[in-house]
């Protein structure tokens, strides 16, 4: 029913990590998007904050709810999605695409060894 | 405890997701709040509001009962006609809002009112107190769960609820109501509701809730709690236990901007309190805000003025109308005029915020 692509890893609170070797992009999933209901704000770092595993880095809310964004990985922010400060209706429109969140410089691989994988995350929102 | 469910739960139970509001199982959306908010203001929406509750009260004191219990003027209903009002205690504190509406019956004086989700029984429980207590002729019967309400609300509400009732609705002014068959089930139709469009409230049998929740089907956007918040914040309506909760947010009605609700020449518990708090005036009051910063207002947000707490927000949400972030809450009057620059923590960040006046869009 939700998307969950096998080209990303994902944590338990909703969120992603994908990377083409160089940086990292995250987000969060088509689920979350789907329980949060139509998103109106987020709440994002700046270019140069740094991130950690499992800690508070950001907020989005919807309509309805706000909801805590969790790093799934460490590191430094490269890279901010300003479109979603006027557009933020693209995390429900596209969660993987255009809705991404931040870009940040490489992980280490430790952090994604430490994430679900797609079926691992898939198991978990069913 | 387990939750009260509406008597059409099931019905749409696989097409909505739910929340649980004031003690029952509520479907908060059904597509998108956003696209449901439109809908209402475009065209017509359809509720199921069958949490509110039902006491119906009868019999040759019924009118001294309700008017010894509610801010309003009872006696100057006719039979078909409603009005708000607020419930209050001796300090005037506010209990609960209702609608009252006197009910057409040639036998006896009848009144049926409407109090909000979860306060039914508290509501049941005072009417039968204080008529034993004052040994008037009156029966109060909590139909609570007897009753399915639905609220079929917009512009183009008229035409759908005039089609589907066997009687014309249309002739009916803001606040009134009828008696009207809808498909074969004989329900309560009046011109009211809580979204600042055109619109009905129907009252039916619970049990045959679906027929006429059915009858509405293909024309009209299914709606959740969702957007009724949105909808009634966008037009500044109170909201019952988070506007003002006799613990929680104490007010009066003079603070909480229904003072037009009250009529200090009816005898009702409250009334000398109020009448007092009317003649000082009070100190601090209900305002509309708009933050002029990226943010949204909650519940419970501070709203500061030269670094000082002036005030808090007890309802705030990003308006689909506006796609500004509207909120609602209490100001010392002297900071209370529209144009007013002040902030509204939000996570510890101050945003700038505007005092407005509500409602915040053209009222319809």
């Amino acid at each position: 029913m939700f998307e969950t692509p096998e080209d990303r890893k994902y944590q338990e609170s909703h969120e992603y990590a994908t990377t083409d070797g160089e940086t990292v992009t995250i987000g969060i999933t088509d689920f979350a998007q789907d329980e949060l209901g139509d998103v109106v704000f987020v709440e994002l770092p700046e270019v140069g904050d740094d991130i950690a595993q499992g800690e508070e880095f950001g907020v989005v809310e919807s309509i309805k709810a706000v909801s805590d964004l969790y790093a799934p990985i460490s590191g430094t922010v490269t890279e901010v999605n300003e479109e979603l400060f006027d557009r933020p209706e693209l995390v429900n429109e596209d969660p993987y695409g255009e809705g991404w969140m931040l870009k940040v410089d490489r992980a280490d691989d430790a952090d994604f060894d430490a994430l679900l994988s797609a079926d691992e995350y898939r198991e978990q929102t069913e | 405890m387990a939750h009260r469910k509406p008597p059409l739960y099931d019905v749409y139970a696989a097409d909505a997701t739910f929340t649980e509001f004031g003690g029952w199982d509520m479907p908060v959306e059904f597509d998108s709040i956003r696209a449901e908010h439109a809908a209402v203001r475009e065209s017509v929406g359809i509720f199921d509001v069958s949490h509110m509750g039902e006491i119906v009260v009868t019999g040759s004191d019924a009118t001294a009962l309700m008017q010894r219990l509610t801010s309003n003027d009872v006696s100057a209903l006719a039979p078909g006609d409603s009005q708000y009002a607020m419930l209050t205690d001796e300090s005037g504190t506010i209990v609960d809002d209702t609608i009252v509406y006197r009910l057409p019956d040639e036998e006896t004086t009848r009144y049926l009112f409407v109090p909000n989700a979860g306060h039914d029984e508290e509501a049941y429980r005072r009417w039968v107190d204080h008529r034993d207590e004052w040994d008037l002729d009156a029966e109060v019967r909590n139909e609570t769960d007897a009753w399915a309400m639905l609220a079929v609300q917009g512009p183009d509400a008229p035409d759908v609820v005039d089609t589907a009732t066997d009687v014309d609705v249309t002739p009916l002014s803001w606040g009134e109501a009828t008696y009207a068959d809808i498909d074969g089930v004989r329900s309560w139709v009046s011109r009211t509701g809580y979204t600042g469009e055109d619109g009905y409230e129907i009252l039916c049998p619970s049990d045959d809730a679906e027929t006429v929740w059915s009858a509405f089907e293909g024309d009209v956007t299914p709606c959740g709690l969702g957007c009724r918040d949105t909808l009634r914040t966008e037009m500044g309506f109170l909201l019952s236990g988070q506007d003002f909760d006799p613990v929680e947010e104490p007010r009066n009605p003079y603070e909480a901007g229904v003072g037009w609700t009250v009529d200090l020449d009816t005898d009702f518990v409250g009334r000398d309190a109020l009448a007092e708090i009317e003649r000082e005036g009070v100190t601090e009051t209900f305002v509309g805000l708009i933050l002029r910063e990226r943010g949204i207002a909650r519940h419970g947000h501070e709203i500061v003025a030269d670094g000082e707490v002036v005030g808090h927000v007890t309802s705030g949400t990003m308006s689909p109308t506006l796609g500004e972030a509207i909120a609602l809450g209490y100001l010392p009057t002297t900071l209370a005029d529209p144009g007013t620059e002040l902030s509204v923590v939000v996570r510890d960040q101050e945003k700038r915020a505007e005092v407005v006046s509500t409602p915040f869009i053209e009222d319809n």
